[in-house]
Parts: C-alpha cells; sequence; structure tokens
C-alpha cells in the first residue's frame, strides 16, 4: 500500500468523521431547541476530524517510512535469503529486482538469484500491508472515538480547534529556524569529521588543492586540502569582475530608472531589466561555456596572449556580473528612492544640475544602502554555481591573470560531491568544510548588510 | 557709480556649457548602461533561439515501406507499444525497414539510418495496425553523422550523398514532435525532455505542497499573531538569512539530512522537491508578509467588532485578501525553484534517466539538469537540442511570470 494512499484513507476518513460530528452537533439542537451550542456544529465536525486526521496521517507518514525496512528485514529472515551473496552492491541488486518484480513494477527478474526471493518478498509486502491498513484504522478509530464522546451541546470546540490552528501556526514557523539549525548541524558534524583528517591550518591556509577522491582514505595527504587558490578564484570571480561589471551598470541603470527615464519608458525598461534575474543560472552557465568564453578567448589571441584559456575566469565572472545586474540596479533604487525628496529638492534649488544633484547629494545619502546592497550582490556571486560550473576552469590557479583559468568553492563542492568517492573519503568530506566557508561568509555578510539597511533607513525617518 | 557684476560673464557661460555638456553624459551613460543590460538579454535570448530551432528539428529519410512483401501480423489482443514493437521485432520489421532504404535510397544511404528508426515505425503501427497491409512511406530519422553532414558541418564523405538526397527531396529536417515526448538517450537524434519535464513537474509538486502551506501559515503568525519577544526575532532571523543562502548549501543540507534518513531515495522527485521547498519556503514567508500588511486593519477592526475570534478574523478575512498578492509571490518563488541546478546535483539528480519517473520515488531528473547534462555531452547535435531544451525552460518561466504579472494586475487591490 502506498503511502500516498494509506494518507488519502486517513483524509477520507476525516471527512466521514467531520459529517458525523456536525450531524451529532445538529442534533443536539433538535432535541432541545432551547439549548444553546457554544459552538457552530461545523467547529464540532472540525474537532472530530483533527482527532481522526492527525494521528491516523502522523502514522500513515511513520509507517511508510518503516515499512519497507520491516519488509526487508521479514524477507532476509526466510530461508530462501540465505543463499543470497554477502553485503554489496549484487545483493543490494537482486533485493531492489525482486521487490519490483513482487510489487509488478518489472515483469521479471534478470538475475536468476532473485527469483526466489520474489514470493517472500510478495508474502511480506501483503502481510505488512495488511497490519498497516488495520492499525492506520485502529489509530483513526481510537482517536475519533475519543473525540466523538466529548461532543455536548456546551463543548467549546472552537476554542479547541483553533488552539490546534495556532499549533499549526508555530510549528510552520519553527521550520525557519529547524532548517536552519540543520543546515548548521550537519555541516558542522561533516565538517568536524573532515577537521578530523586534515588540519584547519592546512585546509585554510594551504596553497595546493588536488584532492584525489580514487586516494586510499585512510593515508591523508594534508597538503592536497590547501584550499587558497580557491578562497582566491571565488573572490576574483565573484567579487572583483563580477561587481566591476555589476557596480557601474546596476548603479547607472537604477539613476537612469528612477531620475531620468519618463514614466512610460520606465514601465517597459525595469521589467526588461528584471527579466535577466529571472533566466535560470543553468542557461547563463550554458551562454558563457558556448558564447562567451570563445568570445574572450578570441579577443585574447588576437591581442596576442598566446595561451588564453577557454575557461577564463573572465568569462565566468562577466556573465555573473551581467546576472547580478539587475540586483545591484534594484538595491540601489530602492536606497536612492528612500533618500529624503527636500534633499534633492534643495539641491536642485541652489541651481545644481541633475547630475550634479545626484552625484553629490543622493548618492552620498544612499550610500549606506548601497554599500548594503553590494554586499548582497556579492553574497549572491560567491555562491552562484551552475555558472562557475559551466564556465570556470577545475585548475586551482593562484594567479591574478583574468584569462587563466580559475576554479571556486561552489564548483569543488560540485565536484567533489558528484564523483564516485564514498562518502567517509575526505575528498568528498572536503565539499562540507568548503560548504561549511561559504555558508559563514554569506552569513556574515547578509547579516552586515541587512543591519547596515536598517540603521540607514531609520536614519531617514 | 559702480556697475552691477552681470552674473552671465563669458567663464561663466563657459562653465555652464561644460556642466550641461556632463550631464547630457551622464545622463547618456545611464541609458547606456540600461541598453547593455538590454543587449545583453536581447544576444542571450537570440542565442539560444537561433541554436534552438534546429533543435526541435531532425533530419528524416522518407523510406516507402512495402509491408505486403514479408506479411507481418500482430498477435491477437495485442495494443501496448512495447508489446507490438517486441512482436514485431521477433518477425523482422529491423530488417524489413533497413532492407526498404536500401532498395529506395542505396545501400549507402541504408548504412546512415538510425538504428531506432524501425521502432518509429512500431509505434506507428501500434496505432494503427491497419498500416501492416500494403506500402506506406514513413519518415525515418538518420545517424548523428549523417545529420551534421546535411547541416554541413563535418563528415565530409558523407556531405555528396546527403546533397544529393536532399536534392531529391529524399533528406530534410523536419519539425520533431517526439522531442517534447521523449526522454533522454545517448544519441542526439533520439534524445527528448520529457522524462525531464516530467521530473520537473512531480518536482514542483512536491515542492509546492510543502513550501506553501509552510510559508502561507508562517507569514500569518510572523505577521498577525507573533508576540515581540526573542524567539520572534529568532524565527525573522532565520527566514531572512535562509532568503540569502546560496542555493547549493540546501543541497548539501539534502544530501546530508534527506538522503541520510532516506539513502535508497537518491536523485527521487521527492527528495529534490523537499530540498527546493526548503529554498522556497522563505521567499513565499517574505512576499505574504508584505502581502498580509497590506490588508488594512479597518478589515480586522471590523470583523472583531462583529465578534469574530482572532482566528476567524485572520482566516475569514486577512487571509482571503491577502491570498492574491500571496499567490504572485508563490508562483514566483516556484519559477526560481523550477530553473534551479545546484541543490539537484547535489541530491544525485543527475543520473542518465532514459524513462520517465512514475512516481516520486522513482529516480528521475529535471530540466535544468537535463540542460546541465547535455551542455555536457561532446556530439555536435547536442548543441542544438541544449539551446532547444533551454527554450522550453524559459517558456515555462515565462509563463509562470506572466501568470503572477496576470494575477497581480488582476486583484491587486489600493486600500
Amino acid at each position: 500500500m502506498s503511502p500516498s494512499l494509506l494518507l488519502l484513507l486517513a483524509l477520507g476518513l476525516g471527512l466521514a468523521a467531520w459529517l458525523a460530528a456536525r450531524a451529532r452537533a445538529w442534533s443536539f439542537r433538535r432535541s432541545a431547541p432551547t439549548v444553546r451550542l457554544s459552538a457552530l456544529p461545523a467547529y464540532h465536525g472540525w474537532y472530530v476530524a483533527l482527532w481522526v486526521i492527525v494521528p491516523a496521517g502522523l502514522f500513515a507518514l511513520i509507517w511508510s517510512a518503516v515499512a519497507p525496512q520491516l519488509v526487508l528485514n521479514s524477507v532476509l529472515s526466510d530461508p530462501a535469503a540465505a543463499s543470497l551473496p554477502p553485503f554489496g552492491m549484487q545483493r543490494a541488486t537482486i533485493l531492489a529486482e525482486a521487490r519490483a518484480v513482487a510489487t509488478g513494477a518489472a515483469p521479471g527478474v534478470f538475475n536468476p538469484a532473485g527469483r526466489a526471493m520474489v514470493e517472500p518478498f510478495r508474502e511480506a509486502i501483503g502481510r505488512f500491508d495488511l497490519i498497516g491498513l488495520a492499525a492506520l484504522l485502529v489509530f483513526a478509530f481510537l482517536g475519533g472515538a475519543w473525540a466523538f464522546v466529548r461532543l455536548k451541546p456546551d463543548f467549546a470546540a472552537r476554542v479547541k480547534v483553533e488552539r490546534a490552528v495556532m499549533a499549526a501556526l508555530v510549528l510552520a514557523s519553527l521550520v525557519a529556524i529547524l532548517t536552519t539549525l540543520g543546515i548548521f548541524l550537519s555541516l558542522v558534524f561533516e565538517t568536524s569529521r573532515f577537521f578530523g583528517m586534515v588540519s584547519p591550518v592546512d585546509f585554510l591556509f594551504g596553497t595546493h588543492w588536488a584532492p584525489d577522491p580514487m586516494s586510499r582514505a585512510e593515508v591523508v595527504d594534508g597538503s592536497r586540502y590547501g584550499a587558497l587558490p580557491l578562497f582566491w578564484g571565488t573572490i576574483y570571480i565573484g567579487a572583483i569582475i563580477a561587481m566591476l561589471v555589476a557596480i557601474p551598470l546596476g548603479l547607472m541603470s537604477a539613476i537612469y530608472l528612477t531620475q531620468y527615464a519618463s514614466p512610460r519608458w520606465r514601465k517597459w525598461l525595469k521589467p526588461t531589466l528584471e527579466i535577466l534575474a529571472g533566466v535560470p543560472t543553468v542557461v547563463y552557465g550554458y551562454f558563457a561555456a558556448l558564447t562567451v568564453a570563445p568570445l574572450v578567448r578570441d579577443a585574447a589571441q588576437a591581442l596576442g596572449v598566446a595561451n588564453a584559456s577557454s575557461e577564463s575566469a573572465l568569462a565566468a565572472g562577466l556573465v555573473m556580473g551581467v546576472m547580478i545586474i539587475p540586483f545591484v540596479s534594484s538595491m540601489a533604487d530602492d536606497s536612492i528612492a528612500a533618500v529624503p525628496q527636500a534633499m534633492r529638492d534643495g539641491s536642485l534649488a541652489m541651481g545644481a544640475t541633475t547630475n550634479e544633484t545626484i552625484r553629490r547629494v543622493l548618492i552620498p545619502a544612499a550610500l549606506p544602502g548601497i554599500v548594503a546592497g553590494v554586499m548582497l550582490a556579492v553574497s549572491r556571486a560567491i555562491g552562484e554555481t551552475m555558472i562557475v560550473v559551466m564556465a570556470a576552469g577545475a585548475a586551482a590557479n593562484l594567479s591574478a591573470n583574468p584569462l587563466d583559468s580559475m576554479t571556486t568553492v561552489t564548483f569543488q563542492i560540485v565536484a567533489m560531491l558528484t564523483g564516485e568517492g564514498s562518502f567517509d573519503h575526505p575528498a568528498t568530506l572536503s565539499a562540507f568544510a568548503l560548504g561549511f566557508v561559504l555558508f559563514l561568509v554569506t552569513l556574515a555578510l547578509n547579516f552586515v548588510a541587512l543591519r547596515v539597511v536598517k540603521r540607514f533607513r531609520e536614519a531617514y525617518e | 557709480m559702480s556697475e552691477v557684476a552681470t552674473t552671465r560673464t563669458p567663464a561663466f557661460e563657459a562653465r555652464l556649457k561644460k556642466r550641461y555638456a556632463a550631464e547630457r553624459r551622464f545622463r547618456l551613460a545611464g541609458l547606456g548602461a540600461i541598453l547593455f543590460s538590454v543587449a545583453v538579454l536581447v544576444f542571450l535570448l537570440g542565442t539560444m533561439t537561433f541554436n534552438g530551432i534546429g533543435g526541435f528539428q531532425r533530419a528524416t529519410l522518407s523510406v516507402p515501406v512495402d509491408f505486403d512483401q514479408v506479411g507481418l501480423s500482430l498477435p491477437p489482443g495485442v495494443s501496448d507499444t512495447g508489446a507490438v514493437s517486441r512482436a514485431l521485432e521477433g518477425q523482422g520489421l529491423p530488417d524489413l525497414v533497413q532492407f526498404s532504404v536500401e532498395r529506395a535510397l542505396g545501400k549507402q544511404a541504408a548504412a546512415e539510418l538510425n538504428s531506432d528508426a524501425w521502432r518509429l515505425v512500431a509505434e506507428q503501427v501500434a496505432e494503427d495496425p491497419a498500416l501492416l497491409q500494403g506500402t506506406h512511406t514513413f519518415d525515418l530519422p538518420v545517424t548523428e553523422n549523417f545529420a551534421s553532414a546535411l547541416a554541413g558541418d563535418g563528415h565530409a564523405e558523407l556531405q555528396p550523398l546527403a546533397r544529393q538526397l536532399a536534392a531529391q527531396e529524399k533528406l530534410e529536417r523536419s519539425f520533431d514532435a517526439g522531442f517534447l515526448t521523449r526522454s533522454d538517450a545517448t544519441d542526439p537524434q533520439q534524445v527528448g525532455i520529457w522524462g525531464a519535464l516530467k521530473g520537473s513537474i512531480l518536482t514542483m509538486i512536491v515542492t509546492l505542497a510543502l513550501a506553501f502551506p509552510i510559508g502561507v501559515l508562517a507569514a500569518l503568525y510572523l505577521e498577525e499573531y507573533a508576540p515581540r519577544n526573542r524567539w520572534t526575532d529568532l524565527i525573522e532571523v532565520s527566514i531572512n538569512n535562509l532568503a540569502a543562502v546560496p542555493s547549493i548549501i540546501f543541497g548539501l543540507l539534502g544530501l546530508a539530512l534527506f538522503l541520510g534518513v532516506f539513502p535508497h531515495m537518491r536523485s527521487a522527485p521527492l527528495i529534490g522537491g523537499m530540498t527546493l521547498a526548503l529554498m522556497t519556503m522563505p521567499v513565499i514567508v517574505i512576499a505574504g508578509r508584505n502581502a498580509i500588511k497590506a490588508v488594512p486593519p479597518s478589515i480586522r477592526d471590523g470583523a472583531m467588532a462583529l465578534g469574530a475570534s482572532p482566528v476567524q478574523v485572520v482566516f475569514h478575512h486577512v487571509l482571503p485578501l491577502a491570498l492574491p498578492g500571496i499567490l504572485t509571490g508563490t508562483i514566483i518563488g516556484m519559477a526560481r525553484a523550477l530553473g534551479e541546478t545546484a541543490p539537484l546535483l547535489m541530491i544525485g539528480m543527475r543520473a542518465f534517466v532514459a524513462t520517465p519517473p512514475d512516481g516520486f520515488t522513482n529516480p528521475a531528473t529535471v530540466l535544468p539538469v537535463q540542460i546541465f547534462l547535455w551542455s555536457d555531452e561532446i556530439d555536435r547535435g547536442f548543441v542544438e537540442r541544449t539551446s532547444a531544451a533551454i527554450i522550453v525552460l524559459l517558456l515555462f518561466l515565462l509563463l509562470m511570470n506572466g501568470v503572477a504579472i496576470y494575477l497581480r494586475n488582476k486583484f491587486e487591490k489600493k486600500w
């Protein structure tokens, strides 16, 4: 029985309970017309329905996570399982195949060793389906019965239901904290495992990055895990090249849109600029790799650079900069709009031209907001993955030449985790350490930037 | 009698001229910045369209197949495409197709017929068994090499033949409807995006089912009920930070947490959807809070004055009025999730999946990841296919954003 079917059953029982409880509440009113119900009949319905759906639904969720394991255990205790190969890929394949045949997902077993397993599987699945179904019904019935007998004319069903709603609201907002905590703990846990194998000093200050996922996991060569070239590549591409493109263009776009453009132009130009922000990063990455990188290489060769790489930091940085333009523009837009009109009017009244007003009054006044916007843009650029994965190289170079191939933190995270390495290997774990560094840096940038924006807003309010 | 100094001295005039020139330059620079961005956008979309048009086409040979010659027959009661293909394969359909090409167009052309061409014939027969009588003309795919020779791109030895057949109108590029219904393959002539699209749809369903209710409930709580205390501050800080955490970090969380709990669900839409839901939820919360904030307090006061409880005020009055705004934010968040690649790479949705996923727990890939995988292929044919897949993805995003803008314009109220 599939999880969704169990959940649907729980919901169906809940509907039945809702109808029954509402009818019961109506019957109170009919049997004694003078008695006033303390809650509308529908609230009685909801009260009982919640008592049916919540226990049964929770059980369905837990059961669907546990049942496959129970089925497997039962199959393995079958005599036919004795002839299976020991732990490993082959055993897992045979079992998966037998399960697929037993559930009807596959027409027949490919591996003859699995044929004997089909029948035990079919039998175990049937048995546990029945157990699950019976337990679900028992849970639903117990919950429903417990709630149903409590219904009385003066039962405050609405208060109870509203308390449940409030609990759901609080739980939903706790998800955000739990997610943050989950990210933090999982990164800390895997990172500490990594630092158990490689010293943090080697990792943070080493200049040679060449992890070998195929090497033996017991012999760890800490000198191959120096992440400095990655940090440099990330900063060079995300915080230098991309920002050289995004800051002037984004700022000038925002100034033109807010100060010069007629409302009609603005109505067209602003959404067009926002399309740039909506293009998926994988499309930018493809554009960078297919179109921009060869252009950059050809231009460099025309200028006489002999060994220009086709995976240059410049191409990735340029495209990333274009991607960030709308972001910088909208942040600058907000900051400039927050400057009081009186300052602008004062400057114009003194005879300054528009551009003098913008450069001498508006921008200095809006500077904290713009700087915060740039910090957010940097945090977005250094966390950007697909553009660098597709357009920057894999070679960890500590170089200042934009035409060199460079690699970044995000690129290496993808490279280390999409390979064939085992989960206990330091090369795989290094991805989590890199992720942790990235997480902390973006967190710090965002935290500072949001504080600056907040203080800046308060200054003018 | 002292003369009143005129303001408009020649020096002043010169200075003013300079200042006005600076003004014009500044204005032009601003316009230039915007036009540059627009130009890059047009260039990007133009490149994709230019490359992608070819991706929706494929080269086909027009071949008459004479079925009477061998007398194929379908076993009674078989109508499923897979079963028909197997039955016809057993009766020698592949040889018949190969032979038909050889007779009609020559040995060299037959050698360049795609090895899966007979499946196309089998599919059409499955739809219309009457085809098995008489002679019918089919448009059959060719090999990747021959297709690129037709495009005049490499394979010089095949180009004369390609030109000759094209001149006879036996070989031509035509719209390939199968691109939208097939799944991933190793041969660019045989690939399609349906498998990836279905994976994307399944993943988005999971994301929406998780992120929307949680996001809306959290927004309602924070905006309407939350007391001003340290817990609330913590929740707000978490949400603001989650909205800015790089997407790849969510991938690491999915890998360490979700795949740790469900190790057998690698590359399943369920896990992908859960990961993306965590990423989308803050976007929905932030948009939802703005929409709820925009509902005027008089609505709440009015409901309260008529005796509604706090929960009734919010769920009967505030939420319905804020819903268009919340939906707009949700669609924009979902559009972002649809284009997201990096976190899904982390949880293993990059496997080669040749059949569309049947459920939320089957291995699947999604459209952006499919684009990434194809962009890595060396075969020239994949360039066009990648661009075509990008066009499909962009069309979906355009559609979603269009709906969001429509909702905003239609339901936005100025109180």
